[in-house]
């Protein structure tokens, strides 16, 4: 009997991420959605510039790997060159996605793009080496604000789902986060949602996940799951921000 | 001639354009080698409007026109502007009804038709171009009705058939201006 | 010459585009090539096709980049600033060995510039397109009719050698309207089984990609990628002659200042003056053949550019200094006049080059 196997649009080659980071976790969530909507001979991934850059490695699915930022523009060419046929996700960090990328994510979201994006926060650019993010929190110390994040000199952290829901373009909006079995569970549950929305040619859904760095924040993962419940959580509490399809059933 | 190479000039909304346009598909259906260049940029946002047709029976070097044979204005801005660039020996045709004063040079052919009046008298406002073009081919012993019928069914969308004949009716005015 | 219509060159540039299979474009507004973004937004959604209008420059060359990335045929058209914009995307085009046709219809610069004709992306466009070691192939349209024709060679030179082909005009080039012809046989396009379109669980995946961390790898990449480069040098360089076999002074020139410079040589000609013109189709491939060539007998060469003098360069480099190079120029939307280049020729004639 198998009690554990791993997803088939994860390949066998060894991740590069440090030990206790959540994009294992992650990757597994997006391969095992992939498995169960039984799409992945039609999805096409696009990775970002980041620790997940090389993410174009670790999933069976067609690859493309993006120039930082470019994401969602890239995965809008894909989609609109077949959109009956091509499954299109990106998978992107807080400094790709909110900083950098933030024009080309706004306006694929403004125009109800039906693309799928992983965001993953973790408030820290960790490939470089724990450089100050758009999403790291007010005080929190980074290689670029040694003294803590000081908003009055280099403003506030952006919530991107607050943010995005104030469009009219977007579908949908969840954060979630994988610091705990519900959590990955509910994780799972939204990031399922959001290339089932894609099928149905709903539009723009993009998920959310607050997640940890460990080593650019200096602690033990364990340590570091407990850091996004006490503060990360605080700031960007988890939930909802937008579900079209979800609210004209309501208000039926 | 082998080559003639005319300006068109005026304001925007006059249908300058349109006029070198005709010319320029009149030319290429008389099997000559032709270019059309239009002025661009912020000047075409209800200022001045200007561009060059070059009629040749060679190709076509430079599509600039710099020093017309004809010069058509259509205001007095234009002929301000380029009086003095039509080469010696070359032809202005100035719609008087906009332009009170008279042309300069001596050592060019002037027409003067008052265009736009002709044109709001007989109930086609917005052809008072297409008059003076009337009187351009005229002058220029190249007025062929069938020539030009042809020349308008390229500009003008089938759906408009009866745009036709109205500026078929305008230019048989210039051409029968004295 | 009934098959013949008149079109704005950025008009024929759009039509050929089409014929030549291109069903998506992306673009953002500039002048002086907007006809060709307003073009596509109507002729698009009628033939299957799609046009969109991008947030950005960059954006827009990205989402070529994503349909590329699918085996498709695709397109961008920019003017000036917005190539130096879209150059991040060139050079990721180059890394993943991308097809994509890229149209400049170049105005003055440098930075906002204005709006009027310029050649002054020559170095952009054939030295400096991103960062990183990578050529594009450049074709210079001096006619609509060639605004078309190598809209139609460009898509086909990207798919054959994977790799970004650039038409180079100019304002006047876009703007003018000549007669075309568009009557083409148009190649189909060649299998790409690099194209990232799904697996179908049929294959192992594809990826593309620029990145590779292992400099022995990313180098030979690189060589591998001159290789590919050389043969382009050797096989594509376009140009025409004109009048040069016996010419004494040899007038180098593409674009709109070919044209002007052609009615300059008449000119001079009728004035006894040996004079003749080379006009490179290809930038890049630069033709240095007819060049050297020409170097055996030419007494003076003239560069003329819409510029401060960017092409002179390869002139010189082509005739290897046998014979003095001289620049006649106008720059920031400035086109040299006939006359100009006449005086710029009589002045060579009388031994001012050297």
């Amino acid at each position: 009997m198998v009690v554990f196997d791993k997803p088939h649009a994860l390949n066998d080659m060894p991740m590069h991420y440090c030990p206790g980071c959540t994009h294992g976790i992650i990757h597994r969530l997006v391969a095992e959605v992939l498995d169960e909507l039984g799409i992945e001979g039609r999805a096409i991934g696009i990775a970002p510039v980041g620790c997940s850059v090389m993410a174009y490695n670790y999933f069976n699915c067609d690859m493309i790997e993006a120039a930082h930022g470019r994401a969602p523009a890239i995965a809008t060419g894909v989609k609109r060159s077949d959109p009956e046929n091509h499954v299109v996700f990106t998978y992107q960090g807080d400094g790709d996605l909110a900083s950098i990328g933030m024009a080309e994510t706004v306006h694929a979201a403004a125009r109800n793009e039906n693309i799928t994006v992983i965001f993953v926060n973790n408030a820290i650019y960790g490939m470089t080496g724990g450089q100050m993010a758009p999403t790291s929190l007010p005080g929190q110390v980074t290689q670029t604000s040694p003294y803590g994040r000081d908003v009055n000199h280099c403003g506030y952290p952006i919530r991107v789902c607050e943010m995005l829901s104030q469009l009219e373009g977007p579908e949908y909006l969840e954060r979630v986060t994988v610091n705990s079995v519900k959590n990955i569970r509910n994780a799972k549950k939204a990031i399922k949602k959001a290339f089932q929305n894609q099928l149905d040619g709903k539009g723009f859904s993009l998920v959310e996940v607050v997640s940890s760095c460990p080593t650019n924040w200096g602690m033990t993962p364990q340590a570091a799951l407990k850091w996004i419940d006490d503060n990360m959580l605080p700031y960007y509490p988890l939930g909802v921000y937008k579900d079209r399809s979800a609210a004209k059933e309501e208000a039926k | 001639m082998s080559t003639t190479q005319f300006l068109f000039s005026g304001f925007g909304g006059q249908g300058i354009l349109f006029a070198g346009k005709f010319l320029a598909y009149k030319g290429l259906m008389d099997d000559k080698q032709v270019s059309w260049l239009p002025s661009y940029g912020p000047e075409m946002r209800g200022g001045t409007a200007s561009c060059g047709i070059i009629l040749s029976d060679e190709p076509v070097g430079s599509p600039i026109v710099a020093n017309p044979d004809v010069l058509v204005a259509m205001n007095l801005p234009s002929l301000d502007k380029y009086e003095s660039a039509v080469v010696p020996g070359g032809m202005i045709f100035a719609d008087s009804t906009l332009i009170e004063r008279k042309v300069n040079r001596d050592d060019v052919t002037v027409y003067y038709v008052p265009a736009t009046r002709l044109a709001n008298e007989n109930g086609m406002p917005t052809l008072a171009n297409m008059i003076l073009m009337g009187k351009i081919l005229s002058a220029l012993g190249d007025f062929s009705e069938d020539s030009l019928r042809a020349a308008l069914g390229k500009v003008i969308s089938a759906k408009r058939a009866d745009m036709l004949e109205t500026n078929l009716k305008a230019m048989q005015i210039g051409a029968d201006f004295e | 010459m009934a098959d013949k219509v008149l079109m704005k060159g950025n008009e024929a540039i759009a039509e050929a585009a089409i014929l030549a299979g291109c069903r998506h474009y992306f673009g953002y507004p500039i002048t002086p090539q907007t006809e060709i973004a307003a073009y596509m937004a109507k002729k698009m959604p009628k033939i299957g096709g799609c046009f969109l209008q991008a947030e950005s420059e960059i954006a827009a060359i990205n989402m070529v980049y994503g349909v590329s990335s699918t085996g498709k045929r695709v397109m961008t058209s920019s003017s000036s600033p917005g190539i130096a914009l879209k150059s991040e995307g060139l050079s990721y085009l180059a890394g993943a060995d991308l097809p994509a046709f890229i149209v400049n219809v170049q105005r003055g610069g440098p930075g906002l510039g204005g709006i009027q004709p310029s050649q002054s992306d020559y170095f952009q466009a054939t030295r400096a397109g991103g960062h990183g070691d990578f050529r594009m192939i450049v074709l210079a349209p001096a006619s609509v009719q060639e605004m078309a024709d190598l809209t139609v060679k460009g898509f086909a030179l990207a798919d054959k050698y994977r790799m970004t082909a650039m038409v180079l005009a100019d304002g006047t080039m876009g703007q003018m309207m000549e007669p075309v012809s568009l009557d083409f046989d148009i190649e189909p396009a060649p299998e790409k089984p690099w194209a990232t379109t799904g697996t179908k669980l049929e294959r192992e995946h594809n990826i593309v990609n620029s990145l590779f961390l292992a400099p022995e790898e990313l180098e030979k990449f690189n060589f591998d990628r001159y290789e590919r480069y050389k043969y382009i040098e050797e096989n594509e360089a376009m140009y025409e002659e004109y009048l040069v076999d016996d010419a004494d002074i040899v007038i180098a020139a593409f674009g709109i200042a070919a044209r002007v410079s052609r009615s300059a040589v008449n000119e001079a000609r009728k004035q006894g003056i040996k004079v003749g013109m080379i006009r490179p189709i290809t930038l890049w491939p630069f033709p240095k053949a007819p060049f050297e060539k020409a170097a055996e007998h030419a007494k003076a060469f003239i560069s003329v550019e819409l510029s401060m003098g960017q092409m002179i360069e390869d002139v010189q480099l082509a005739t290897k200094c046998k014979a003095p190079v001289t620049l006649c120029n106008r720059a920031g939307g400035m086109i040299p006049s006939p006359e100009q280049v006449l005086e710029a020729i009589k002045n060579a004639a009388n031994g001012g080059a050297k």
